[in-house]
């Protein structure tokens, strides 16, 4: 064996044992999953499309239109109440609502374009939920082509403008509960996800560079041999632990600034006069909001801390604690691509549950539910990363106080799983006993 | 009262038990030393006392606190120097010091600390360069500093002399037998039959987790009729 050979041998195995693996494997599984999920939100699309049509006009070609409709897709209303219709639709999963107007006929006639009401069903804002109007645009350009040929056919028009476009829009979006009029899901959707990739973004750094600071910070104590020192010297075990994470928490947090600072400008430029005015649409963020917002992000970088602080007891040195960055990386990669590819509220169940069992998702999400008001989420996300931060501090400052800390191992000649917590928690029930 | 009473401490990696029930104790300025083969457990029993490691079973009082109620008022008054330590590398020596000594004084107080540390580790000019750029012996020096600048009331010093030179030792070696004089106990480990027999008042031999031989370095050496303490180990231990 040359030696280099014989040098990666020695590194291969220093890297590739369970406690670094593992985690990854379990990435991975989490990912593939994830990836089913998408699927799953693009094979609704293919399904044939739920709408609802409220039929005011008497005439022929208000009749044609209807025919369209009814061809082209699944007719789950046809009653004459907006509300009703709109009901139907959320319960049936439908996609849109056309109201095809009383004078429809008569306009077209007379050389006016008809006009046909949409209300569009939005459900995400995802960059992958926006796609449902397409289906149904296409719906309402097939309208327009049958009517021309039939216009054509039976010679009953001679304005070339007309027979070209007999019909007009207006479009109403409905949106997790809102009603916005005058726009487009497709608008919504791109304002949104441009305003809210910011923020998964800047969690996701945050969370992995402060993360990965406190399990080197371990790492290295324990490399250079001063932890021993600084564990008889008269301090708390907790202000070591809460010191330790205060030190990164801040570091992370000026790195949030500064690239908050970067973004803003990005944003500024790429946005520039073609912004479409969410507040005008109720879509605003109050104070009460941005201090959710706040807490929820402080929440979620307590966790992320708290975790890594674990990891990091068992880092025997610098360079095991670098591999042990990478679940923590990919903890927070995952809520942070599910935000930006879809909306929490499109995914399913157990995607949501993953979702929300991972406490950085929950800043990620929280700016977009707050627009829409949906305080349950935010608060209970809230809630929830508060104690799942405190149940990592518990731990973190336990596990500070045994053995397990300087040893790195539990015991030498047990039987042993290969996993240290799962080890320490084995070897506390047979304690008990 | 003693400074330190250990009644049949037991220390246990797992199943694996390291210190097999021993007792000793050590009064009061006192200079104590462990001497022992390769992982005979004397880092082992001073972790313990430092508040390191848990008690498997048995009993320490230390200054009459008792280590398993109360390790936090241990830490108050002691301090542990380990046989591998380091300093923070990114930090000079002085800065070390200072660091340190916050810990444990505020304002002009700290000062003094310092200045003390920067007494025992007489590094000259290189106390204003990073750790990172120390020799071993060096570091060694601004190590047992740290250990002894805040004056405990028992400095637990596991191999104190290791990388160190003849003559650094033996300057070390005064330093802590003036400290001694001041108050401190004293309970170190060494590997030097030497050093042991200069400096400790009471020597107890630790092999395979068990002191097999215990008192002033003359009562040793006429039990086993040796010369010198080196003798002592060798015919202890074979034994
Ligand atoms: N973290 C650990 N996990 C398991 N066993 C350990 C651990 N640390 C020490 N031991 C074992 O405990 C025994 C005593 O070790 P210890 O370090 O106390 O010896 P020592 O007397 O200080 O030796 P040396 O003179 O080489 O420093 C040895 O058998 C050692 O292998
Ligand atoms: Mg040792």
């Amino acid at each position: 064996m040359s030696n280099l050979s014989k040098i990666a041998k020695k590194e291969i195995k220093e890297m590739l044992t369970p406690s670094t693996l593992v985690p990854i494997i379990i990435i991975a599984i989490i990912f593939a999953s994830l990836g089913d999920m998408m699927g799953g939100v693009e094979d609704e699309l293919s399904e044939e499309q739920k709408i609802a049509v409220i039929m005011n006009d008497e005439g022929a070609l208000g009749a044609i239109a209807y025919s369209v409709f009814d061809q082209g897709a699944e007719i789950v209303y046809n009653g004459t109440s907006v509300q009703e219709a709109l009901d139907t639709l959320e319960d049936t999963d439908g996609t849109s609502l056309f109201i095809i107007s009383s004078d429809f006929t008569e306009n077209i006639l007379s050389n006016q374009t008809g006009n046909i009401t949409v209300y569009w069903m939005m459900k995400g804002a995802g960059i992958m939920d926006s796609v449902p109007s397409a289906a149904a645009s296409s719906l309402l350009s097939n309208v327009d082509t049958t009517i021309a040929a039939t216009l054509i056919s039976y010679d009953m028009s001679d304005n070339a403008s007309i027979i070209l476009d007999p019909t007009s829009y207006t479009e109403t979006t409905v949106f997790k509960g809102k009603e916005m009029d005058g726009i487009s899901p497709t608008t919504i959707a791109s304002v949104l996800s441009q305003q809210s990739l910011v923020m998964p973004l800047i969690v996701m750094m945050v969370i992995i560079y402060s993360g990965s600071i406190v399990i080197s910070s371990m790492g290295t104590e324990k490399e250079n041999k001063t932890l021993e020192t600084l564990l008889t010297m008269p301090i708390r075990r907790t202000s070591i632990v809460f010191g330790k994470l205060l030190g990164a928490a801040v570091v992370g947090l000026i790195m949030a600034v500064i690239y908050m600072i970067g973004m803003s400008y990005y944003y500024s430029g790429l946005l520039g006069s073609s912004t479409v005015d969410l507040a005008s649409y109720g879509m605003t963020l109050d104070l009460l909001d941005y201090t959710l917002i706040g807490i929820s992000l402080f929440a979620a970088l307590v966790s992320g801390l708290g975790l890594c602080m674990i990891m990091g007891i068992f880092a025997k040195n610098y360079k095991a604690a670098q591999t042990m960055t990478m679940p923590i990386t990919f903890l927070a990669m995952i809520p942070m691509l599910a935000t930006m590819l879809t909306d929490f509220d499109t995914l399913p169940l157990f995607a949501q549950v993953v979702l929300f069992a991972i406490p950085f998702s929950h800043p990620m999400i929280a700016m977009r539910a707050l627009m829409f008001d949906d305080y349950t989420l935010v608060l209970s996300g809230i809630a929830y990363s508060l104690i799942f931060a405190l149940v990592t501090m518990f731990i973190a400052v336990y596990l500070f106080r045994k053995d397990i800390l300087l040893t790195g191992k539990v015991s030498r000649t047990d039987k042993k799983t290969g996993f240290p917590l799962i080890d320490m928690m084995l070897g506390m029930a047979k304690k008990r006993k | 009262m003693n400074a330190i009473e250990v009644k049949d401490l037991v220390k246990s990696y797992g199943s694996y038990q390291a210190v097999k029930g021993i007792s000793f104790s050590v009064k009061e300025g006192e200079v104590y030393g462990l001497i022992g083969p390769n992982g005979a457990g004397k880092t082992t029993t001073l972790r313990v006392l430092s508040t390191l490691l848990e008690v498997t079973s048995g009993s320490i009082m230390v200054h009459g606190v008792d280590l398993r109620e109360k390790p936090e008022d241990v830490r108050k008054i002691i301090s542990y120097l380990p046989e591998d330590a380091g300093a923070y590398k990114h930090l000079k020596g002085r800065e070390y010091l200072k660091f340190i000594a916050q810990f444990f004084a505020e304002g002009k107080e700290a000062e003094v600390l310092v200045a003390r540390g920067l007494e025992i580790a007489n590094l000259g000019e290189r106390i204003d360069d990073k750790v990172e750029t120390y020799s071993k012996g060096m570091a060694r020096r601004l190590l047992v500093a740290r250990a002894l600048m805040i004056k405990p009331k028992l400095a637990i010093l596991d191999e104190l002399t290791s990388g160190l030179d003849v003559l650094n030792a033996q300057e070390i070696r005064k330093v802590v037998k003036s400290y001694a004089a001041q108050g401190t106990t004293m309970l170190l480990s060494s590997h030097n039959m030497l050093e042991v027999e200069l400096l400790c008042d009471r020597i107890a031999l630790i092999d395979d987790g068990k002191i097999v031989a215990e008192g002033t370095p003359e009562e040793l050496k006429r039990k086993y009729s040796a010369n010198n303490i080196e003798e002592v180990f060798v015919r202890a231990v074979k034994e």
